[in-house]
This record gives C-alpha cells, structure tokens and sequence, in this order.
C-alpha cells in the first residue's frame, strides 16, 4: 500500500519547536547563571532506588533494567533488590564521608516496602525524588490521564508520608511520559522534573497546571548505562563523568554556571567493585574550586531565583 | 510495496565491480593527498510523527520523550560545541540536513551559512522515511528539499543521504533526474564512484558508517577517547595511501552525540591532528565532486568498469 498523501504533511513545520511544552534555547546564549556562593557547577548526584515487581508487565514496553529471564525471573528480581539492601548504603556511606546532601529518586512502592531505605536517605541530609510507583508501572500515552494521576498521586504520597519532605521532584520509570504526564505532576504538586535529556541547565515547561522545571540529567554518562547498555568498564565510565566535568567547568568561564549531573544506581554503584570509581569520580570533581554539590531541589530554585526567563 | 516492486532482488544493481588495484589515478586539486570532509547530520525528529508500516519511528509510542529530547540536545547545546570544534580546525561542515530544520530552527541554519558550509538534503524529517512512498511522493520529497534550502540557504542542493538511509530502488534514478550530484547511501568504496542511473550522473559519495559517531557510540559502545584514535587511525592509512591516488575521508556526526560535554574533546583533539598534517584538503562533498569531475576521474572510473566488464570481469 501506497503512503497516504497525509505522510507528506507536516502541521507542526514551523518555527521552534514542534510541541507546547517549552521554547527552543541555545544554551551558549542565556543569561549566566551564578550558583550560590559564585559556584561555577552545580553538581546535581542522583541515585535511583528501584523496585522491579517479578509480575512485571512487558507492554508497552519495560523500563531499562526490568527483568528480562523467564518467570520468575530469580536472577534479576534478586539482584536489583540487592540495591535497596545493600547497595544503597554503601552509596549512602561514601556519600556522607564526603560531607555530600543529594537526591535520591525513589519508587514510591519503596516507601511502603522498605521504609528503613527512606529513614536513612531522610537522615543523610538528602532530598527524595519520587521515581513513579515502581518499575513497572511506566507512563505513557495509552494511560487515561484518570489511571495516570492515580499512579502520580499514590507515588507521592507514599514518599511524602514517610520521609516528611514536600517530594516536589520527579523522574518517571525508564524517564518515559505521555502527553498528559507534565499536565498530571504540575497538578500534584511536582515542581521540577527530570525526564528530559537535552540540556546542561534548568529551563521551563509550559503545562495546563503552571509551570514546571526541567532540570538536566545526563543521559549516556549514566552509570547503568555504562555498564549495562555499553558494557563499558568502571573505568571507561570514570573517564567519562571526568571528561564530562572538565568541559561543562571550562565552560563556566565564558557562558556562567552549568549543572553537572550524575545519575547514580544503588544496584550498580553499590556493588563492592563499583563504589570505589565512584569515590575517584567525586574526589576528581570535588577538587576543583567552585563547586557546589546540592540536592536537585535547591539547585532548582536557585536558577528560579535569578533566571529572568519566566514563561 | 509500492509502483509494482513487489520481487525482491539479489543485488542492489546500483553499481559495477572494480577490485581497488590498477584503478585510475585520482588528482587533487592543489596535489593534496586526501580529501577530508566533515558531514554533521543536522536532524529534527518529531514529537509526534506518523507511522510508517515499514518502520516505527520510535521504540516507545510517541511522545518517546527521552529519545527525542536526546535527538534535541543537539540542537540546544551540542551543536555549538561541535562547530566550535571544527571552527578551530578550519574545517567547514557539509551538513546531512533535514530540511524542516530550516523553518525550525533558522538560529543554527544561519551560522552554518555564515560559516560558507554545504547544505545536503537528508530527507524533511529524521521521522519520515521513503519507504512504501510511490515515485511521485519521493519526488515530491525532492523537490520540497530544494525548494527549501534554496530559500533558506540560497544554495543548490549537490548532495544527498536518504532520510535515517530509507531508500527505494528507484531512489538514485529520482536524485539524479532531479540534479543531485551525489548520494552518501552506500558504502561499497572509499573513492568516490560512478553509480548507475537512468539519467544524469551521480557520484556514490564515500562517507563511511565506521567513522559515523553514531554507529561508533551506539552500536559499537566504543568510548569517547577510543573514537579519537580511530579517527586518527583511518585518518594515517588514508593520508599514507594518498601517495598513490587522491583519497577521501569522511567523518559523519550527529551534534546530539558527538556534542556532548563528556565526548567532544577527543573528538576535536582528532581534528586537530588531522588538521596539523600537509597535503589535507579541508573541503565539502559538493568540493570533492566537482573535482572528481574535472579531473576526469568520473569518466576514467566508468570507462575502467566498462572494460573490466568487457575484459571477463562480473556484473
């Protein structure tokens, strides 16, 4: 069958971008940032804290490191878990030798499941992220908005309820959405989020509930996706945050403050062989002057309080 | 498919063989002893494309907004690192672009043209493929290129790499009917090289899958540095071999990857390298074939397969 004349029609062929959420930006040509204190880079360390159910649903697609052996999938139910047993805090203890407060993102299905998790994030000094309700339930846009809020507002408030913080922030499972799903977190009260991978700065998005952030994530320098989509070696990702670093800091000197984000997972990370190139990782960037390590939350609101870009 | 194409067949039939020794010789202009070109596939992907039967355009269902926001990384953030990168190593890009990139987003367009690069047609969207399209329709696709970078660019289209390499067997008939000069679809060579068509002449441009950052990064999961040294690696045996017959190098990119912060300093050291070394022609795939036609290669090449055909030689 022939294509029909529609598929050479192109409704949204016009100037910027070719959805409402946010305005195109070149980040060479913004406002400079300065971070508190005159910092040059934000540091924004986020660790994901996951649970995969052993039911998990393959349709319509699984989020990156769901089960993938026959059921029930002993092998990788159990080595994923290992991340909120073990895992988790041993990031958690590298983390508070450094003196670091950060962001963990979190199932919400966590809070319930392994309320100790919560309680030792809580008591590190650190932010929580709600991370959707668990590693199966992905959003999308074959969700009806009603199914989706439920998902959205059970998540929170299960992560709100046992860690006592506002949970303001953010990451969908796999950081996949659906059309709805900036709509649905603005109107439960989610100030930023994390799902986008196209900048080194915060920008805004346009939703029907007002405003939310979009603050950066770095998508390939991931530590799952190091070592699990690339198979690279602990220390090809250790090179990687490095290099990564050494540019967005060279940057600041011209074009103002950057965030330098490194997503972290308890189930990689924390594994005994890891966790030392992730303490030479910090150490490198730590050396450096001018930079400020902070939960996502207060980097956010940093860049609210001097950005000028209000939509 | 389409226009009654419904065989499958065994061979492209898009060229003739000719083994690498005792071809013509190729000349340079200036002497120069390779041809280096640079082709940063400038794309848009859309949030919400239609499907093709052939091929979704994205894993998830639309909006895929960690893929596309990716895709969009280049066009926020990467490309600037990626220009800076070839503006420090004089290199001038030929950009892979899909059109629609000029309504878009005319920021980027304007200092590429500033910058005297070669614009080359890569579809409309990176979303809309070729295939199951009817001659007509892909005419159509070829028509609103030109029609759209003339406008924006004030340039002639030359070049050509089909939307994410969809093609149809027609595909390099309807180019070289409509002008185009040279396709960057195939791989079978690292000299440029006549391809069969109906009418016209179109050049098969060598522009090389190993040296395309994302066939590199994603497919291959070699690191950033380890890029560096492959680049320079082709680079070495090119540059060596162009003692004998003018060489062609090609370095494919895509901003949203090699432009991002953790990958694109080995990447210009790479350039840079290239760049430091006599007898390199900076040029652009429309440059190269040009000269491939005023030396003479282009009709020494297709008289060296006539009579290799002639002379026992296959297909």
């Amino acid at each position: 069958m022939p294509m029909p004349d529609d598929y050479l029609k192109y409704p949204a062929r016009h100037y910027g971008m070719d959805h409402d959420r946010y305005e195109w930006s070149d980040l060479f040509k913004r406002e400079p940032i300065v971070w508190p204190n005159g910092a040059k880079i934000a540091l924004s360390i986020v660790t994901h804290v996951q649970h995969f159910p052993l039911d998990m649903p393959s349709k319509p697609f699984k989020a990156p490191g769901a089960l993938s052996m026959p059921y029930p999938d002993f092998r990788y139910y159990t080595n994923r878990d290992y991340g909120n047993r073990v895992g988790i805090f041993r990031v958690l203890r590298l983390l508070s030798e450094k003196g670091l407060r950060t962001s963990f993102a979190i199932n919400g299905i966590i809070a319930q499941r392994y309320p100790a998790v919560l309680k030792a994030v809580v008591a590190g000094g650190h932010e929580v992220i709600a991370h959707g309700l668990d590693m199966g339930k992905v959003h999308h846009s074959g969700l009806e908005p009603e199914a989706e809020d439920q998902i959205v507002s059970e998540a929170l408030a299960l992560l709100r309820k046992e860690s006592g913080q506002s949970v303001e922030g953010w990451l969908s499972p796999g950081r996949a959405q659906g059309f709805n799903t900036p709509d649905i977190l603005a109107q439960n009260g989610v100030r930023f989020c994390l799902d986008w991978a196209n900048d080194d700065l915060p920008y805004r998005m346009s939703t029907a509930n007002g405003e939310l952030l979009a603050m950066p994530m770095a998508y390939e320098t991931d530590d799952r996706v190091v070592a699990d989509e690339y198979f690279q070696s602990e220390a090809d990702w250790v090179q990687q945050v490095k290099d990564r670093f050494d540019v967005l800091y060279r940057e600041t000197a011209d074009y103002g403050g950057r965030v330098m984000s490194l997503p972290l997972h308890s189930w990689v990370s924390g594994m005994p062989y890891r966790v030392e190139y992730l303490r030479e990782a910090l150490d490198y960037m730590l050396s450096h002057d001018g930079v400020w390590a902070a939960p996502v939350g207060e980097i956010a609101a940093a860049f609210v309080g001097q950005d000028s870009s209000a939509a | 498919m389409a226009d009654g194409a419904t065989q499958m067949k065994s061979d492209l039939g898009l060229y003739d063989y000719l083994p690498w020794p005792g071809r013509p010789k190729i000349t340079w202009p200036g002497g120069k002893r390779i041809a280096v070109w640079i082709a940063p596939n400038i794309e848009f992907y859309e949030y919400n494309p239609p499907n093709n039967p052939t091929r979704t355009p994205w894993a998830r269902p639309n909006p895929d907004v960690l893929q596309y926001s990716h895709r969009d990384y280049g066009n926020r953030a990467g490309w600037q690192r990626m220009m800076a990168a070839m503006d420090r190593a004089g290199f001038r890009g030929s950009v892979s672009l899909n059109v629609a990139l000029c309504e878009h987003h005319p920021e980027i367009i304007k200092a590429c043209g500033d910058r005297d690069w070669e614009f080359f047609s890569h579809g409309i969207y990176n979303t809309r493929y070729v295939y199951n399209m009817t001659m007509e329709q892909e005419r159509e696709i070829i028509r609103d290129a030109f029609d759209t970078v003339r406008k924006h660019t004030g340039q002639t289209l030359a070049g050509w790499l089909s939307p994410a390499l969809s093609n149809n067997f027609w595909t390099m008939d309807l180019l070289a009917e409509a002008g185009i000069q040279y396709t960057c679809d195939m791989f079978h060579d690292d000299q440029p090289m006549p391809v069969k068509v109906k009418s016209g002449r179109l050049i098969s441009m060598p522009y090389s899958l190993e040296m395309n950052d994302v066939i590199v990064y994603n497919t291959q999961k070699v690191t950033p540095r380890h890029y560096g040294e492959i680049i320079k690696r082709q680079f070495d045996q090119l540059y060596k071999e162009g003692n004998e017959s003018g060489t062609v190098m090609c370095i494919p990119l895509h901003p949203y990857l090699v432009g991002q912060p953790h990958r694109i300093d080995a990447f210009a050291e790479a350039i840079d390298y290239i760049a430091g070394h006599e007898g390199v022609w900076q040029t652009t795939g429309r440059e190269i074939a040009a000269a491939y036609h005023a030396s003479g290669a282009y009709d020494a090449m297709t008289a060296a397969m006539e009579s290799h055909k002639a002379n026992g030689g296959q297909i």
